[in-house]
């Protein structure tokens, strides 16, 4: 049980800017979350809001330049993976850190039959000979739930159907047992059909695995469906972190309760669909306060001119907005007196 | 049928066939077809919102092709108003498109990047010939009052809009001649949530205001229920199920349909169903299964389902099933 409590993965303050012609853009702008054992941490939002950037510079995979780290660290069992030697960074990623990207397609080679691809990715962690390769990369597939694996091993990518590349992806990343999975959009691309066959694997061998999952998507009923925490993110900060249950019964920063309302549900009839006015703000011209004030409706002066902390509240639910501080309800006494 | 008598039929297809050939390796081997849409019936109500679900390859894109004659359909017919829609001419047609309008998943790739939103607009109504060239302008920023732009905007590029705005001009474009049907082919889906309501609700309002008749093409079942009156399943290029709204979420009786349904995640993390997983995939159009195509998938499949093909039936009001076992079901 101690084990389970000391997180595997802890990401403090990290910051991933890009700087372009047009000037910097803060991806990613100092997020904090923590990763435990056998737990599984959804990273939620809309496109450009860092989910995606935030993934890949845990794994420092940011094109440099333009990107770069700019700040913060990510401690991995205790070492910090932003400033390690690019030599031990590549021997955990892919086997003590793995990812799944949305597209299988783009992440696989089309011309190396799959089983030799997996077989590849563990010869280069694990010293084992080309045929325990190829032989663990055909348990592997087996494992992920491939029919006839010996046969769909020696077959390319395009011979396969988005679902069944999805889990060769997952066989690569499984292979040499990560102890975190990054999952990158995971079934965004695949039917609904396919998506609960593949949630419901990636589950399975994570109880049979012990590894801890970061679940990043822009689908919240996936977030529902999975996730033990969830971690909102809006224009590149954690406005919302909590467990999965107080999100979804008791959503308390605007946005997520935006975003909650917009959704269509499937048990739920309604005339109109609420919405969040407005856009979100240039990347490059971020507001100096709070940077959802534009689009909130219980926006006040404070919130245009100062940036909210993330502060936990008594319930344990961390969340970035003046609403939930002593100085809110300083002005709503103020008007009251008013 | 009852509603046939009440509400009035602007598009009916009959026996819809698009298959697409497929190149062979060989003279000699006979030639092979991808049965994209595999003799599809169904009709649409002035003034309501049919959706076709489905998901990647059941063939609901080439149904709304085809209802275009975007994609010359094998066999079948499509009435639109009463008039036979396949037998026009090329002119003809093009006239017909003033009625027929369309708007697609990605407003990017089907806005010309060179051409200034006024460009858009003025060149679709000068096609149609709906509005004399002097009354124009002031359509336009008609138009962009209804879908909610400013009126800056008739001289800005497709590419300094985001992709909801984006969105907001493919409908302009659409309404700009006056259509009276709607096919809106996963309209929403490329767009963020709290862009996709946005959306959704402004193609509400617009076929009150201007009573249009949507054909809503989307694989997102939460969309669908949101937006239709009646909703058509689609699997494999043949329609499984057609029934209102209401029932076909409510009792669904197609097993397809029903493991369709449990797929969908729930917004409640305490809520655990008890969800129908199917094994395996959707199987290729090029040879699909014999009898029933579903029951490679089915769970309840029995031997009459290998090796005959279930037809489309009645088996409630207004509630058509393709299968066998729905059929044996008591009522």
């Amino acid at each position: 049980m101690n084990e389970k409590n000391k997180p595997i993965l802890e990401v403090k303050g990290l910051k991933t800017h890009f700087t372009t012609k047009r000037g910097v853009s803060k991806a990613v702008d100092g997020i904090d979350f923590t990763l435990h054992k056998g737990e599984t941490l959804g990273i939620v939002g809309e496109s450009g809001c860092g989910k995606s950037m935030t993934s890949l510079s845990i794994l420092r995979l940011i094109p440099s330049p333009p990107g770069k780290i700019a700040g913060g660290s990510v401690l991995f069992k205790g070492k910090d993976l932003v400033t390690m030697p690019e030599g031990e960074m590549r021997e955990i990623r892919g086997n003590e850190i793995s990812m799944i990207f949305q597209e299988p397609m783009t992440s696989l080679n089309p011309v190396i039959p799959v089983g030799e691809q997996i077989a590849e990715a563990i010869r280069l962690h694990q010293k084992l000979g080309k045929k325990a390769a190829w032989e663990k990369s055909v348990e592997m597939l087996r494992l992920v739930g491939i029919p006839s694996p010996e046969k769909r091993a020696k077959q390319e990518p395009f011979q396969l159907s988005g679902g069944m590349r999805q889990r060769v992806m997952i066989a690569m990343a499984l292979a040499c047992t990560p102890e975190v999975l990054i999952a990158d959009e995971p079934t965004t691309a695949l039917d609904v059909t396919i998506q609960s066959q593949i949630l419901e694997l990636i589950k399975d061998l994570q109880t049979k695995i012990g590894m801890g999952v970061i679940m990043i998507t822009h689908d919240l009923g996936v977030v529902a469906e999975t996730c033990d925490k969830v971690a909102v993110m809006y224009a590149g900060n954690i406005v919302e972190y909590a467990s999965t249950e107080q999100i979804f019964a008791n959503p308390k920063h605007p946005y997520t309760q935006g975003l909650l309302d917009s959704l269509p549900k499937i048990n739920e009839d309604v005339d109109e669909l609420k919405t969040i006015e407005g856009s979100i703000p240039s990347p490059y011209n971020m507001p100096s306060g709070c940077r959802f004030a534009s689009r909130c409706p219980y926006k006040e002066e404070m919130c245009t001119s100062h940036k909210p902390e993330l502060i936990e509240q008594n319930d344990g639910v961390k969340v970035r907005c003046w609403k939930y501080t002593d100085e809110w309800t300083g002005t709503i006494k103020k008007e009251e007196v008013v | 049928m009852e509603t046939t008598a009440e509400k009035k039929i602007i598009l009916e297809v009959d026996h819809l066939k698009q298959y697409f050939k497929v190149k062979t390796d060989s003279l000699f081997k006979p030639k092979t077809f991808v049965k994209a849409v595999d003799d599809v019936s169904f009709q649409l109500f002035e003034g309501e919102t049919l959706s076709i679900v489905g998901e990647s390859g059941c063939g609901k894109s080439t149904t709304g092709r085809a209802i275009l004659r975007l994609d010359e359909p094998t066999d079948g017919q499509i009435f639109f108003a009463g008039k036979n829609i396949l037998e026009l001419s090329k002119k003809e047609m093009r006239k017909l498109r003033g009625d027929l309008q369309v708007i697609f998943q990605d407003p990017f790739a089907s806005l010309n990047p060179r051409q200034t939103v006024k460009q858009i607009l003025d060149e679709a109504m000068a096609i149609q010939e709906v509005v004399a060239k002097p009354q124009r302008m002031d359509r336009m920023l008609e138009l962009l009052r209804y879908v909610g732009l400013p009126p800056e905007s008739l001289d800005r590029y497709p590419h300094e809009f985001s992709g909801g705005q984006r969105q907001r001009i493919g409908i302009a474009r659409a309404l700009a001649v006056n259509p009276k049907l709607i096919i809106c082919d996963e309209a929403v889906s490329a767009l963020d949530v709290s862009i996709q309501a946005q959306i959704l609700n402004l193609l509400k309002e617009l076929q009150k205001q201007f009573q249009l008749t949507f054909l809503f093409i989307s694989h997102d079942l939460s969309v669908v229920r949101h937006i239709s009156d009646r909703v058509m399943v689609m699997y494999l290029g043949k329609v499984v199920e057609i029934a209102e709204k209401k029932t076909l979420f409510d009792s669904p009786l197609h097993p397809y349909t029903q493991a369709l349904l449990s797929s969908i995640p729930t917004l409640d993390p305490t809520l655990k169903r008890e969800r129908i997983i199917l094994k395996g995939d959707v199987p290729s159009p090029m040879n699909p299964p014999s009898g029933c195509r579903f029951h490679t998938r089915c769970p309840f499949a029995m031997e009459k389902c290998k090796t005959e093909e279930p037809a489309l039936k009645e088996l409630d009001r207004n509630h058509f099933v393709s299968c066998h076992i729905a059929e044996n079901l008591p009522q």
